[in-house]
């Protein structure tokens, strides 16, 4: 009883400091920037103002605090329904051609003049090392080198490699599957890259006679 | 200056080359220390010392009585103080579109004509010339943006929701390139602007010459290049986003040291 008269003395105080406080509350500074942010940019060329509007993760993982894990395990699990396996189970595709895609970051931006994945790259070096003749690669996600090697990954179709070729294939059309506010961006989900692109990636990753596997 | 610079390019080509990854940070320092007694920003600047002064526009008047946040005309130290707040306008404005405030109403230029000229190209062009010099004015000054206002508060708590506004077809945001220590894209390092990130890094480096293709580069267009490469739409040229992200990062600043204006790659 004591402890619940406590509880009340201090939400009441709260409410006081809050209703003394001269500045907005830290929700209402929210919905000002929300409506600052939509008003502050313009559609250009493929680049419109309706990329602003947010699903659950974007918006979710738009602080600097993570979301609750109840509102994560919901990110996840909707990630994770979204993803379409490719057509006849085919995971791999032709390792030089992920290369060429793992090195291009072009794609989407308001001075590119398509959204069809076909001109589009996959960024991979901009975040990652993947093969380590090429020395111009960024840290923000982890090193990729001997992905498939380190995995033990000796025939990418035998039927033991399918839990890691399964989970690889995810990663890449939906990352948030496996990390709610993953910095990757879904290159399956979002129509960045199309089917026969991740299998060319997958094959980068994943196949024994890929560079990145020596 | 164009040899130079090939040579500079080939140094840094060959240092990365041998040494890898760890000196890769070192050979680009290394390349900006052998530009920098030739720094083109310094054309810039110099075209933007005689704009001040320079009778122009409608009203045939000069930029001199301009008040950049330390009284009419005073120059030096403005810059590591903006964006503040300004009553005449009674809003928070950077460098540039103060600037734009000035040359419309001393100078008598369209203010919504200049913010839609693109960079590089006439009066904005001119706008880029005078910040870059506004800002050398202020080299080796400490950032020290004022916070008492309750609109420049309201700014910074807008910039920071904007620094980690997550959108796109790619779902980045400022953050997720510039919200931890150590990180690169590709070899380029990237700095943690959600703290000081230390002098003349970050904020306290533009202006900034560009010596991959050769412009001079304000903070309106850095911000702009960067909302490009996250996949966003396109920022209004002194937009209410753009200056309160520029309040969160020259805050989050405080204390670091203007080099501006810099060269970079």
């Amino acid at each position: 009883m004591k402890k619940l008269r406590l509880l009340a003395g201090g939400t009441l105080a709260a409410a006081l400091l809050a209703g003394c406080a001269t500045g907005p509350s830290p929700a209402e500074m929210d919905a000002k920037a929300n409506q600052l942010i939509k008003s502050s940019f313009r559609d250009q060329g493929i680049a419109k103002t309706d990329r602003l509007a947010q699903d659950l993760g974007q918006a979710a993982c738009s602080s600097d605090k993570a979301p609750d894990d109840a509102t994560a395990d919901k990110i996840m699990a909707e990630a994770l329904f979204t993803v379409k396996w490719p057509a006849g189970g085919q995971f791999i595709g032709d390792w030089r051609t992920g290369e060429r895609l793992a090195q291009d970051g072009r794609g989407m931006t308001w001075t590119d003049n398509s959204t069809d994945p076909k001109s589009n790259g996959g960024n991979c070096y901009n975040c990652h090392q993947i093969d380590k003749k090429e020395i111009s690669y960024g840290t923000i996600g982890p090193s990729l080198w001997n992905y498939g090697k380190n995995r033990g990954i000796t025939d990418p179709a035998a039927p033991a490699t399918a839990p890691i070729v399964q989970y690889t294939w995810v990663k890449l059309w939906n990352s948030k599957a496996y990390s709610a506010c993953s910095n990757m961006p879904r290159f399956g989900h979002k129509g960045l890259l199309d089917e026969q692109q991740l299998r060319d990636i997958m094959a980068l990753l994943l196949d024994p006679k890929s560079p990145v596997n020596q | 200056m164009r040899t130079r610079t090939l040579i500079g390019l080939a140094t840094l080509a060959l240092c990365t080359g041998a040494q890898a990854q760890k000196s890769a940070a070192d050979g680009i320092a290394e390349y900006r220390k052998m530009l920098e007694d030739g720094n083109p920003a310094e054309l810039f600047e110099a075209k933007g010392e005689a704009l001040w002064s320079q009778k122009r526009g409608p009203k045939n008047a000069s930029l001199e009585k301009c008040d950049l946040g330390q009284g009419p005309g005073v120059v030096k130290g403005a810059f590591v103080t903006l964006p503040r707040y300004f009553p005449d306008t009674q809003r928070v404005q950077d460098l540039e579109s103060r600037l734009v405030t000035c040359m419309a109403t001393l100078q008598g230029f369209d203010a919504a004509e200049i913010a839609k000229t693109p960079f590089g190209r006439g009066e904005m062009a001119n706008v880029t010339a005078l910040a870059t010099w506004i800002a050398a004015s202020s080299r080796g000054m400490r950032f020290n943006l004022p916070q008492g206002n309750a609109a420049e508060r309201e700014s910074y708590e807008v910039g920071k929701r904007a620094f980690f506004y997550r959108g796109g077809t790619h779902d980045f945001s400022c953050a997720s390139c510039h919200g931890e220590e150590g990180k690169r894209i590709r070899l380029q390092d990237l700095p943690n602007l959600t703290k000081n990130p230390g002098d003349g890094i970050g904020f306290a480096a533009w202006p900034a010459y560009r010596v991959s293709n050769g412009q001079m580069w304000s903070m309106q267009l850095r911000l702009n290049d960067c909302f490009r490469q996250q996949r966003f739409p396109y920022p209004g040229f002194g937009s209410e986003v753009t200056i309160a992200l520029a309040t969160y990062m020259g805050v989050n600043a405080k204390g670091a040291e203007s080099i501006a204006p810099a060269i970079k790659r």
